[in-house]
């Protein structure tokens, strides 16, 4: 039977067998274990342990630990207001996490701003490191930031990881 | 020698229970080393060498972006010095720039523990600027209180889960957490929003209670005894949270009020102050609570003050659901806003049929409620201190200048007096024990 | 009406350095004529008075009047809970006072606070230095003058700042006009 997805399974025939492109294996790997750093700074970031407490487990999706450790996670959650004091410690944090890495800029004041159009306040930390989702409110629901998480899941499963390896290997060797 | 310096700190500086066992044994290696004296006096200026330990904004532990600047001597701090700021947002600039309807979703966002807190502590301040303070009707004085509770237990709820998380209790974490979603459902049925509400305007508040709200009040409030109990059962005689906290960072009568500290860290301390008490506002002349007072100022104390205020805003959350005029439903139609066309934005129906509404409206909405010139410093018992508004009006709508007198920033001051002398490890217990939130500090 | 005769018995001490006791919405103010006497007056209130509990330090900035700041503090006694406030008055050219951390230890941060954000120094503070902002920054952000949007600033290697994007400026309505015109709301200059 054929089906569009990216892995091909039809279990009459294969069995325990799954065939897939290595790109989809990788990426399914990736998406489904995100473990976040929360850069929990102010009201978002008693959303974002909301999300994570039992009510609106975080964890059902993969995000089983929010590890505080740059160096051991995957995606940076931005929640809450950036200053221009803090965003040097932001920069530095997402400096030392490793590749693949992602970021959610959670909340009006990550994304933009928010209300706070003054003087000490950077005006959205994608002018300091590379968003991947936005989340709006104020501060958004721990169901936004969960649908927050899936859409990163879905951007996650389609990135061309085999060829950006193969690049790099090329231009290693 | 070297060795014989290392035991004296020990001994010295601490007196707790248990402290000997904690202790790192004395190096051997330095004895041995004592003899060969270049080596020998190298040890020492290494031992006596106090490291630098920065305790980043980028914590799990400091409940928020603070940083100190610790200066360690082996495990022991002998200097601490916080920085704050890496939350200012500019609010008291931007107050300025505000009517003071536009300012109230900003006052949420000071302590986002318990933003309904907030929310009533800044309409009153403006309120009594304004001079209406006795004029609120009695319904919407019954409803500001029981937000104001409600927003006390699940700031505390907040502070205990969190101070035990850090210290590694996760289960109480996650029962606190479980009770402040139900906090939520209310301040959602309430308002419109989980968290950062804005319910509170000037001259009363956005709207009425809605159907049946008393009743899930009160299933709350018969909810949160049993998981209270549950939380006393994991802590308050448990071996290891009692050694971990109990006379740690002790402050004096003394150093409580001279460092200004308000709220269960002064009353952690001895002090019977609670402006509640001392200085009533809204209807809490005609309710009955107690004030928990701690007998010896140390983080044990805080947190069982905090436990018993807990217990103490059910209490009142009960009387107010039995007394509150109108009852559940407000069947008498009981007003809830001050009837001053000048203050408080006039119904609908009215603003789009006659005039003179229509032009409050528009008044109210353009230029803001039109205060008397003049200044008034008012302070609310709010759960994390006494949370202040200093306003200086020179007239009209919008405030000349607005101080925040945040209890957080004050409180946060004692940390460089109580530091020295503890362990690295009792850091995270004392910040625990502060209970303070950086959004509020630095404002 | 016991700040009242605590106001009394500070002006019967000092004489004519303290203005007459004014009284608004039930709180009592006081305000001293010269700021240097600022320490004698505070010890006075706490030692003898038992004005234990300083609430808080505020200051005013009166931009385009003479004298420009007004530092006010808030002082209380915890036994009755009785508040009275004090406000002093230091101009633009001299710019400093001295600290009362002596009287109360937490008037340490409130103190630093007013310097980060007014630029008004106090003599004999232990630790004067920026505790919102950071060290280097080069304005004081709560000047009438300053604008909320901000300026661009760069210290390297500590923060940078630039302006906020506000369109033009905060649009609202100017405290204190006179008639609708003065009132009305318009886009605020920062001198304005």
């Amino acid at each position: 039977m054929r089906t569009n997805t990216e892995i091909g399974y039809d279990s009459k025939i294969e069995g325990d067998v799954i065939v897939t492109r290595v790109d989809a294996a990788l990426n399914w790997f990736r998406k489904n274990s995100v473990w976040p750093m929360p850069m929990g700074l102010a009201c978002c970031a008693i959303e974002l342990m909301a999300a994570g407490a039992s009510r609106f487990d975080i964890s059902r999706f993969g995000s089983e630990v929010m590890r505080f450790s740059p160096r051991q996670s995957d995606c940076m959650i931005v929640a809450g207001t950036v200053t221009y004091k803090m965003a040097g410690a932001v920069k530095r944090i997402y400096d030392q996490m490793p590749e693949p890495r992602w970021v959610i800029a959670m909340g009006a004041c990550a994304s933009t701003g928010g209300m706070y159009r003054s003087y000490a306040v950077l005006q959205g930390v994608d002018n300091i490191i590379p968003v991947d989702v936005y989340v709006s409110g104020c501060p958004p629901r721990p169901e936004a930031l969960l649908d927050a998480l899936i859409k990163l899941q879905n951007k996650i499963s389609k990135e061309p990881v085999l060829k950006r390896l193969t690049a790099v290997a090329a231009l290693k060797s | 020698m070297a060795a014989k310096e290392h035991k004296e700190v020990c001994v010295g500086e601490h007196s707790r229970p248990g402290c000997g066992s904690v202790r790192p044994a004395p190096n051997s290696n330095a004895v041995a080393l004592a003899s060969s004296r270049p080596a020998a006096e190298e040890l020492q200026d290494a031992q006596s060498e106090r490291m630098v330990l920065n305790m980043g904004p980028s914590h799990p532990a400091t409940h928020g972006v603070l940083r100190i600047v610790l200066e360690l001597d082996g495990e022991i701090i002998t200097k601490a010095d916080p920085d704050v700021g890496y939350l200012h947002r500019g609010d008291e600039k931007i107050a300025e720039n505000m009517t003071y309807t536009q300012f109230i979703p900003y006052t949420d966002r000071l302590d986002y523990l318990a933003p309904l807190a907030n929310n009533v502590a800044y309409a009153l301040a403006v309120e009594k600027l304004l001079g209406i303070e006795k004029d609120l009707p009695p319904r919407c004085q019954y409803i500001r209180v029981m937000c104001a509770e409600l927003a006390r237990v699940s700031s505390h709820l907040l502070g205990i889960g969190a101070f035990a998380m850090d210290l590694g209790a996760v289960t109480v974490f996650l029962l606190t957490f479980n009770e402040r979603e139900k906090v939520y459902n209310l301040a959602e049925a309430i308002s419109g929003a989980r968290f950062t509400t804005s319910y509170t305007r000037i001259g009363g508040v956005m709207r009425d209670l809605p159907p049946g709200w008393t009743e899930q009040c009160r299933k709350f409030c018969n909810e949160l005894v049993p998981v209270l109990n549950e939380v006393e059962t994991l802590l308050t005689r448990n071996r290891i949270w009692v050694d971990r906290v109990r006379d740690l960072a002790v402050i004096s009568k003394e150093d409580a009020i001279d460092y200004g500290l308000s709220g269960p860290n002064l009353r952690g301390s001895g002090i019977e102050y609670d402006l509640r008490k001392a200085q009533p506002y809204l209807c809490y002349k005609d309710l009955e609570f107690d004030i928990p007072i701690g007998s010896v100022g140390d983080c044990y104390d805080r947190y069982l003050v905090r436990m018993e205020e807990m217990r103490q805003s059910l209490r009142i959350l009960h009387q107010c659901i039995d007394k509150i005029p109108g009852g559940a439903d407000n069947k008498s139609n009981e007003p809830v806003n001050v009837a001053d066309g000048k203050i408080v934005l006039p119904p609908k129906q009215k603003v789009m049929t006659k005039m003179e509404e229509l032009i409050h409206q528009f008044m109210l909405v353009t230029e803001g409620v039109n205060c008397p010139p003049g200044e008034i410093y008012f302070g609310h018992e709010n759960p994390k201190g006494e949370l202040g508004f200093y306003i200086n009006s020179r007239g009209g709508g919008t405030p000349y200048r607005m101080k925040i007198r945040s209890p957080s920033f004050v409180n946060l001051s004692i940390i460089s007096k109580i530091f020295p002398g503890c362990l690295m490890s009792d850091t995270v217990a004392i910040l625990g024990s502060l209970d303070f939130v950086m959004g509020e500090c630095d404002r | 009406m016991s700040a009242l005769e605590f106001a009394k018995k500070i002006k019967a001490k000092f004489g004519d350095l303290i203005s007459e006791p004014t009284k608004f919405r039930g709180e009592i103010t006081i305000q001293l004529g010269d700021a240097e006497r600022i320490v004698e007056v505070c010890e006075f209130a706490k030692k003898e008075l038992d004005f234990n509990y300083l609430v808080d330090i505020s200051s005013v900035d009166n931009y385009g009047e003479d004298p420009r700041w007004t530092i006010v503090y808030h002082l209380r006694r915890l036994a009755d809970s009785c508040e009275l406030r004090l406000k002093t008055s230091v101009s633009e050219e001299k710019s400093e006072l001295p600290s009362v951390t002596t009287v109360w230890k937490t008037a340490n941060w409130h103190e630093r606070e007013i310097y980060d954000m007014m630029g008004v120094r106090f003599r004999g503070h232990p630790d004067l230095r920026r505790i919102l902002m950071w060290e280097g920054y080069p304005y004081f952000p709560l000047r009438k003058d300053f604008p909320l949007a901000g300026k661009t600033t760069d210290v390297p290697g500590v923060a940078f700042t630039q302006p906020a994007p506000l369109e033009g400026g905060p649009f609202v309505t100017a405290p204190g006009g006179k008639d609708a015109i003065e009132r009305e709301p318009r886009v605020r200059n920062p001198e304005s």
